[in-house]
């Protein structure tokens, strides 16, 4: 399979040799010490977590006392959120929240919680480019809200929310804004101190560092309380011993991506319009969502009518191409995708998406490569579904 | 087992079990190019613990032996089809009076057509399972394992399929079986065995029947008991909780054994009689598929009318419009609509039909 094309980097990507190096010593004898410790093992450790914050702080314009590490994107995603709820429910306010209908799964299983705590969950709905209703934003913050949550980069179809926007309508009315920024960080420009966020979660995995570790940057640590429970590291916002390792990891990823950013947008943004270019050209009624929305590069969410969209994976994997149908979490489930259903993209058409996703190491080759497979698997899944309909 | 023509594709279906798993091995070692499938027929939900077969766990277990053979595997979700063509018709039979085997629906519609349909786009040559029967020369047999020989489940199966199929396990015994994967250390070899209808828990299917038809179904609601000759001589809780043969749940203080003769949907009766009333000479199928060249009026095959029956001689004496009567040499116990009547010639299998 080492001529696999991988074009899913929106669901993982390879841990970057500059990280792995990095994070080596502190899986090892030099610096594997508990950073709690006081002694010189556990300093070592401490400096690497200091330096992570730094790192993290410097590219994403934040202070490095605003970063909680957490172990992924989820985590911070339901930090935020269900923190931010207990928070309000500590403050006597309401634990209602509201969030974009086309999040991550990670923060709306966390507003699902949220009601299950006995508060109230928003689900704001999205047009047909996926941006927030604004009405509706406004009706939510009419009620009180212990936070808002949109998603600066939707991670199955790539766009671009106005985060800025609605951040400064939070601060109007003085809520909370959280923004899950994991598909954002070293796609688009991402600052932290040039809008009014509150809130913002960050990921390793998705930009060369390994799983298992992210960060939710918080402006203001009243603003949410520890959904876990344990000794005061983190402020006792995020308590437990630190992924030291990972957390070394991700700041040296974050600095990298950030660092690399105009690159990387120009070289993938180039990549995905002539990968879409052709595909449009070579695979009929073929059409690319959000085509005429703020997207960042790196994401090519394509319908392909006709087509079921696990069995054009299947197909595609064994011709050599590894792609994703809408996010990775959904696999082995049916449904269609809860982001192009909020859309209002009809059942057919979101059952047909299949998401491409680059990343600095594809190459113009890999389009050639995949524009010469996926014509031909396209027909045969296409026959396959006429088939199934007989 | 056989090997038709090395090195050709073969997609083998995988439940996660240890037969699907063992003919994926065999399948492997013998040197085809497998692609390894699970299909995921139905959901239970979060609320039920796993099944031995179907659910997500066994789904885990079958790529974990994919993984372990250096196959790729893939998950396909057959749930509407499915439930369209086999939990549907299951629910409806049982509404009508009738005992479904859904399992002989999961062979003609969804293993050995929709799968099919999947082999064809992957420009696979082959198709294999892990049942106990001889795919031969296009044509399938009663498997090695007398006791597991599942030919009675195979009858609908379209037969320009058989000459695709490959039934690695087929001629070797369940003891065989395990330890082949005891030898390749597939985590599948000491799996116990799935002995339920898969998408019914614990063999509960008044259950699967409440959840589809509603509570209020009358094939759920008291009904009377009645003798051959008309007499109401109790009640009962349900005619779908009954069929025919079955003697546990019946009135007593009779001087002799009484069994479920018959089913009448439309009075809700479940009418009761002697072991002699049990017996019939003449069985009529529908729905007939056949395996060989059909067999005509006057010709002679043996009937197996239960899965764990034995085959009895019998004559074809009528057929039309995909229904055959046939007259038996012997009489038969319990012939019961629903269930299959599946026509051998000795360990030949040759079509079936559903008892009607």
């Amino acid at each position: 399979m080492s001529t696999t094309v991988y074009l899913d980097n929106a669901a993982t990507t390879p841990v970057r040799p500059e990280v792995l190096d990095a994070m080596m010593p502190y899986l090892t004898d030099e610096a594997f010490g508990n950073p709690s410790s006081a002694h010189r093992f556990g300093q070592r450790a401490q400096a690497g977590i200091d330096r992570a914050k730094r790192q993290i702080a410097h590219a994403l314009h934040a202070e490095p006392g605003q970063v909680i590490f957490t172990s992924g994107g989820t985590e911070a995603d339901n930090l935020a959120v269900i923190g931010a709820a207990l928070a309000a429910r500590s403050r006597l306010s309401p634990m209602r929240v509201a969030v974009c209908a086309a999040e991550h799964k990670a923060v709306i299983a966390a507003a699902k919680t949220v009601e299950k705590m006995g508060g109230e969950a928003f689900f704001l709905p999205v047009d047909a480019r996926c941006q927030v209703d604004i009405a509706a934003v406004d009706e939510a913050l009419a009620r009180g809200l212990a936070v808002l949550s949109a998603m600066w980069v939707n991670n199955e179809v790539g766009i671009i929310q106005d985060v800025r926007s609605l951040a400064a309508r939070c601060q109007d009315a003085g809520v909370s804004f959280h923004t899950d920024a994991v598909q954002a960080v070293g796609k688009i420009p991402c600052r932290f101190d040039d809008f009014p966020c509150t809130l913002l979660a960050i990921s390793g995995h998705k930009i060369g560092a390994p799983k298992g570790v992210g960060a939710l940057i918080v402006r203001d640590r009243n603003a949410v309380e520890a959904i876990i429970h344990g000794g005061g590291q983190q402020f006792g916002i995020r308590p437990g011993t630190e992924n030291v390792s990972g957390i070394v990891g991700l700041g040296q990823a974050v600095e990298l991506a950030v660092g690399e950013l105009d690159e990387t947008a120009s070289r993938l943004g180039a990549l995905r319009d002539e990968f879409e270019r052709r595909l449009l050209e070579a695979i009929p009624n073929a059409t690319v969502i959000g085509a005429d929305a703020n997207r960042a590069p790196h994401v090519s969410a394509v319908a392909i009518p006709g087509i079921d969209s696990q069995a054009f994976l299947m197909h595609c994997d064994l011709a050599g191409v590894a792609c994703s149908a809408g996010s990775a979490c959904n696999t082995g489930l049916p449904e269609p995708s809860h982001v192009l259903t909020a859309m209002g993209l009809p059942r057919e058409i979101a059952l047909s998406m299949v998401r491409f996703s680059f990343s600095k190491q594809n190459t113009p080759e890999d389009v050639d490569r995949v524009m010469e497979i996926l014509p031909d698997i396209v027909k045969k899944v296409r026959s396959l579904s006429e088939a199934l309909a007989r | 087992m056989r090997l038709p023509m090395k090195g050709k594709k073969v997609l083998v279906a995988m439940s996660g079990g240890v037969d699907s798993s063992v003919a994926a091995a065999l399948l492997v070692e013998a040197g085809y190019d497998v692609i390894g499938t699970t299909m995921k027929l139905f959901c239970y939900g979060d609320t039920v613990p796993d099944r031995p077969c179907c659910s997500l766990d066994s789904i885990q277990d079958a790529a974990a032996v994919a993984a372990k053979l250096g196959i790729p595997h893939y998950v396909l979700n057959f749930e509407d089809r499915f439930r369209r063509d086999v939990i549907d018709n299951f629910v409806n039979e049982y509404a009508q009076g009738r005992t479904p085997i859904p399992c002989v629906r999961c062979n003609t519609f969804t293993k050995f057509r929709d799968l099919v349909a999947h082999a064809d786009a992957l420009d696979c040559t082959y198709i294999a399972t892990g049942h106990y029967v001889v795919a031969r020369d296009g044509v399938l047999h009663r498997g090695a394992d007398p006791n597991k020989d599942q030919t009675y489940f195979m009858w609908g199966i379209d037969r320009a399929v058989v000459k695709r199929m490959i039934t690695p396990v087929g001629d070797i015994t369940k003891e065989e079986t395990r330890a082949v994967a005891r030898r390749l250390k597939l985590v599948t070899a000491d799996k116990k065995e799935s002995v339920d209808i898969c998408f019914v828990p614990d063999g509960d299917y008044p259950a699967v029947l409440e959840r589809h038809l509603g509570s209020e179904t009358p094939a759920l609601a008291p009904g009377p008991f009645l003798s051959t000759g008309g007499d109401v001589i109790g009640n009962h809780d349900g005619y779908a909780r009954y069929t025919i043969g079955q003697r546990k749940g019946l009135p007593g203080g009779y001087s002799e054994p009484m069994f479920v003769v018959s089913i009448d949907p439309a009075e809700r009766a479940v009418v009761i009689g002697t072991v002699e009333e049990l017996y019939g000479h003449n069985a009529e199928l529908e729905e007939v598929n056949w395996l060989v060249d059909p067999l005509s009026v006057g010709d002679s095959c043996e009937l197996q009318i239960r899965y764990r029956s034995r085959p009895v001689p019998a004559r074809i004496t009528g057929s039309c419009n995909g229904r055959i009567q046939l007259e038996l040499n012997e009489p038969a116990r319990a012939i019961t609509p629903g269930q299959s009547g599946v026509l051998y010639d000795g360990r030949r299998l040759l079509g079936g039909g559903i008892l009607s």
